[in-house]
């Protein structure tokens, strides 16, 4: 769940455990230092190269446990599993056999297991039971548009609140500060959905003398003169409202952690020691105290992943647009079990990945976790 | 109480005072201690007017039932037109069943604050002890929790909102496990790494030398130190714990026969509210959350300002 | 070396006063201070923590904290460096005078590589130095300090909190300056690094004719390695002299019990009763307008707690602030 409280030492694979102090005590002379600095040069590639490798391994493991976790979701049902999934469709023990062996249910679960593997490696996710396709096929149909959305809402987000962070925290307590972090705080505490409509029923219905600007929802105006450009230009503009309103849901959370955690590196030494050799302000703020700052936003960054996969789900609700997350919800009311449980192994694998590459950034910045 | 301890060591800080025992001293430091942290909270002023907001939601939701007529939450008996307007009748408007805004509001916080409540008890409970555990003990069953916490991290929120709901129905019972379930493993992890560092403190290695069991070191000496850390991290759980519960319930996930101001959002959209104006059906539920939210919000971070001395310098 | 021998002076602190402006009221750090350190000398500064040093020692490159007021003047070659415009300030810092900063684990920037942050001073003061010779420059900074050439290319966290306080000292170097403050150098140091630490320290003054203002609250260290020490209590000097005579033949009080705490050599009595201080350096808030020493000095009487001694000097180069050593009320008994 998004928090503000994200714990201190680095959440997920960031710091490991607990707190260690990285010093060795002791005097050891010159010539040893401690292994990782044996050598000097080979310290910082040599030891990333095993920080990826341990992170990989961990991220397929993370995989392995969505898998299992998503498989049984569905079977540790009390009851007869044939009878919960094909609730009120089959009327005759014929149809409820018939449906136990073409899903395989009359197998025993190790082997309904190896074969449910067997298929997500292969791409099978079964079919869907209310369009009759492939779900496979239905999940690469929607992705680009979800992976549109969320990409750009992520981009943004990110830089402007980390950007917004940075200047409230270096300019704490002024008005710029205040008003920032007042509004950020409001918007992180709403639901981001909500935020989407009140776009909708303000600048896209239009409200007392403001006409309705942009488009309610949808993809795709039916009046729009055909041809690639205007196609891509009529998309662009209906994303505009969803991409904004995920864009300011995030974005809030960005700046907060960004500016706390630049206050707490402002008070560090060596902040001064920097100051000290003559540094120009601005150059103290972006080379020392903006780049320790980022590794805790960063740490965010890898935990938020799962929330904006999440958000995608209601502001895509909200705006009609016919992403995944749409194709999730709509599930729901058949409810179309094999889209579920698709929508929920690609929405996990989207976080393990997106995990992972965060993982590997915050070791590209940190020199002290690859050790 | 147990006899006064009789050496003169034990007298306590008191100049004249009786003499107390160990359990009594600690008993007065807890004491003295939640008094300063009352006072430090006292000048937090966010804090304070998060606290008042929120004891405001809170006494609306306990009197609920003072404030506005239980029967007006019936559909069948609706006492106002169709998504009527603002009038001196109805202050915020009727909804698309004619009921009330303001008792549909009044009464939709009950559910918003249980659930949240009811959601962060499960997921603080599955959190402090995954965490304590797995920051105390060593050897592979530590190691195996400490894993387990990581996957649980990646599991997408709604996305497996979704699943559970159509395995185990809809309900709010449903929705707090669920919110609980995705949400342990944040607090369990800042709750581990409190563990570790504690551990190894001096007291901690006293308490070992002296012959303490693990269970004697882990209540009476680890938790009451992470207690702290673990309230401020509950007030801003119980923020993201309602968020969640009104996303849930605006997707229809909740029970259908309670009102909660996700509910009425769900209500709001499927009806089209956005195209009709009728902003008095979408603005006030939104927020309410906002200020419910925004008060745990606020109380959290000054509790974590009192607890966490650091944070305290760079206000 | 004597005083006489010493080179021009670089340092010149002119009644300095610092108090922090804090939520709980006002609170004097450093109350007229006057010192002053010549080129190849090494001026000590001693005292509790708590007494102001270390905030002196920050003012020198005026890096204090905004909320502080400051009074007086704190000249650099001649320059005040309090009043000076920015850019001036700027092109001072590291170049004329840099610090060896106390606590190296934090003063360090965890993520960057050592070298990077000794050559970060020369590439701001000395633009068109070209990146090969900084690179030497770096290596040669960090010989001079004993450390390998290629430890350039490693990172903080590694080192030991000695090579962490030799990288400083090169770091230190860097621009080639002419005064040197080294704040605590030796604090959470073992003996052994200790002593190399300040070995290197003063090679630096006999080999580069710097000078330099070492702080600490460790009287044995500065006695070791100091021409004159300073002794401050409550954020005012309270002696001044060649160091050795600070040393072994303290005339204010509390200068004798700093250093009547460390026992010595070849003296049996003081192995078994090294003599301590009863009491704690007084809070700043609370300074009645006597001596501040007052409460806690064996030979205090009723006329210390009607002015602050000032700094008389009993020579021309030892000077106390008691009235009890120099000026009135020498010849009452002590309590």
């Amino acid at each position: 769940m998004t928090t503000l409280a994200t714990p201190p030492g680095g959440a997920a694979e960031g710091a490991g455990g607990g707190d260690g102090e990285p010093d060795d005590p002791g005097e050891d002379g010159d010539a040893a230092g401690s292994p990782s600095s044996a050598g000097g040069g080979r310290s910082g590639y040599g030891g990333y190269g095993r920080f990826v490798g341990g992170k990989v391994l961990g991220s397929l493991g993370s995989l392995l446990f969505v898998l299992v976790v998503n498989f049984f979701l569905f079977r540790v049902l009390p009851g007869d599993p044939a009878r919960t999934l094909g609730r009120g469709r089959f009327r005759t023990e014929e149809q409820l056999n018939a449906f136990r062996s073409q899903y395989g249910l009359d197998q025993p679960l190790f082997t309904q297991f190896f074969t449910y593997l067997k298929n997500t490696a292969q791409g099978d996710l079964g079919v869907s039971l209310r369009y009759r396709v492939p779900v496979s096929d239905l999940i690469l149909d929607r992705l680009g548009t979800t992976l549109l959305i969320v990409g750009t809402s992520t981009v943004l987000a990110t830089t402007l609140g980390v950007y917004l962070g940075v200047v409230s925290a270096w300019n704490r307590r002024s008005l710029v500060d205040r008003a920032t972090t007042s509004s950020t705080l409001t918007l992180y505490s709403m639901p981001e959905w909500w935020l989407g409509l009140i776009f909708i029923a303000t600048v896209g219905v239009g409200m007392g003398f403001f006409p309705g600007v942009f488009p309610t929802g949808g993809l795709h105006s039916t009046d729009v003169a055909p041809g690639f450009v205007n196609g891509v230009l009529d998309t662009a503009w209906h994303l505009v409202l969803p991409v904004l309103t995920l864009t300011l849901a995030y974005l809030a959370e960005y700046a907060l952690v960004m500016r706390s955690s630049l206050l707490d590196e402002m008070g560090e030494d060596y902040l001064v020691t920097a100051r000290a050799k003559g540094l120009r302000d601005v150059d103290v703020r972006r080379r020392h105290a903006v780049r320790n700052a980022i590794l805790p936003t960063t740490t965010l960054a890898a935990i938020n992943i799962g929330f904006v996969v999440s958000g995608a789900i209601t502001v895509e609700y909200v705006f009609s647009v016919p992403g995944l997350g749409l194709l999730a919800q709509e599930a729901l009311s058949i409810p179309d079990y094999w889209v579920l449980q698709g929508t929920f192994l690609v929405a996990s694998a989207a976080v393990i990945v997106a995990n992972l590459a965060t993982n590997l950034l915050y070791g590209a910045l940190d020199p002290r976790v690859r050790t | 109480m147990s006899a006064p301890a009789s050496s003169p060591e034990t007298a306590g800080s008191d100049a004249a005072g009786p003499v107390l025992t160990a359990r009594q001293i600690v008993h007065r430091r807890r004491l003295d201690g939640l008094g300063r942290g009352w006072r430090e909270f006292r000048g937090n002023t966010p804090g304070v007017l998060g606290l008042v907001v929120l004891s405001v939601f809170a006494l609306i939701a306990v009197f609920a039932p003072l404030l506005a007529d239980p029967e007006g939450l019936k559909v069948t008996q609706a006492p106002g037109g169709v998504l009527e307007a603002p009038s001196s009748q109805f202050w915020l408007g009727t909804d698309e069943n004619g009921r009330s805004v303001v008792t549909l509001l009044i009464f939709g916080s009950r559910i918003s604050l249980f659930v949240g409540l009811l959601a962060t008890t499960i997921s603080i409970v599955i959190g402090t002890l995954v965490g304590l555990t797995s920051g105390f003990f060593e050897g592979w069953p530590a190691r195996v929790l400490f894993r387990m916490t990581e996957w649980f991290l990646v599991v997408p929120f709604l996305p497996l909102a979704l699943v559970l709901a159509t395995v185990l129905g809809r309900s709010l019972w449903n929705i707090s496990l669920v919110i609980g379930i995705t949400s342990w493993s944040g607090t369990a992890l800042l709750i581990r790494s409190q563990t570790l560092s504690i551990k190894e403190r001096p007291y901690l290695e006293r308490a070992r030398a002296l012959g303490a069991g693990r269970w004697h070191q882990m209540t009476r000496h680890v938790l009451p130190n992470v207690m702290p850390m673990v309230f401020a991290n509950t007030t801003l759980m119980v923020a993201v714990a309602i968020l969640a519960e009104t996303t849930l319930s605006f997707l229809g996930l909740g029970d259908p026969t309670r009102v909660s101001w996700g509910s009425m959002l769900d209500g709001a959209f499927s009806v089209g509210a956005m195209t009709t104006r009728s902003w008095w059906y979408i603005i006030p539920p939104g927020v309410c959350v906002v200020f419910v939210v925004l008060s745990f919000t606020l109380i959290g971070q000054a509790l974590e300002e009192i607890v966490n001395p650091r944070l305290r310098t760079r206000r | 070396m004597n005083a006489a021998d010493a080179g021009p002076v670089l340092l010149e602190v002119r009644d300095l006063s610092l108090a922090y402006l804090t939520s709980e009221g006002r609170l004097p750090a450093v109350r007229g201070i006057d010192l002053t350190v010549a080129a190849g000398e090494i001026v000590g500064l001693a005292g509790e923590s708590g007494c102001g040093k270390s905030t002196l020692a920050s003012t020198v490159l005026r890096l204090q904290p905004k909320d502080a007021e400051v009074s007086g003047e704190m000249l650099l070659s001649g320059a005040d460096v309090l009043t000076m415009r920015w850019g001036d300030l700027r092109a001072v810092r590291w170049a004329e005078a840099s610090i060896v900063f106390q606590g190296a684990l934090h003063s360090l920037n965890p993520v960057h590589r050592v070298g990077r942050q000794i050559a970060e001073p020369i590439r701001v003061h000395e633009e068109s130095v070209a990146d090969d010779e900084i690179e030497t420059r770096v290596g040669d900074l960090l010989e001079s300090v004993g450390l390998p050439r290629a430890r350039a290319r490693a990172y903080p966290h590694p080192l030991s909190g000695g090579q962490k306080q030799r990288v400083m000292i090169a770091m230190a170097l860097a621009c080639r300056p002419r005064l040197i403050v080294a704040d605590e150098p030796t604090t959470a140091l073992d003996v052994m690094v200790q002593a190399q630490v300040l070995h290197v320290l003063s090679g630096l003054v006999h080999d580069l004719g710097v000078g330099m203002l070492v702080i600490s609250h460790d009287l044995s260290v500065l006695a070791d390695v100091c021409d004159r020490v300073a002794v401050m209590y409550a954020g005012r000097i309270v002696e001044v002299g060649p160091a050795d005579q600070v040393f072994s033949d303290a005339l204010h009080p509390y200068t004798a019990a700093l250093s009547g705490a460390f026992p010595r050599i070849g003296d049996p009595a003081a192995r078994y009763a090294p003599s301590g201080l009863a009491g704690d350096p007084p809070d700043p808030r609370t300074l009645s307008g006597g001596c501040s020493f007052a409460p806690r000095c064996p030979r205090g009487v009723e006329e210390c707690a009607a002015a602050e001694p000032t700094l008389v000097p009993l020579s021309p180069t030892r000077s106390v602030a008691c009235i009890r050593v120099a000026g009135r009320a020498t010849d009452e008994p002590d309590r």
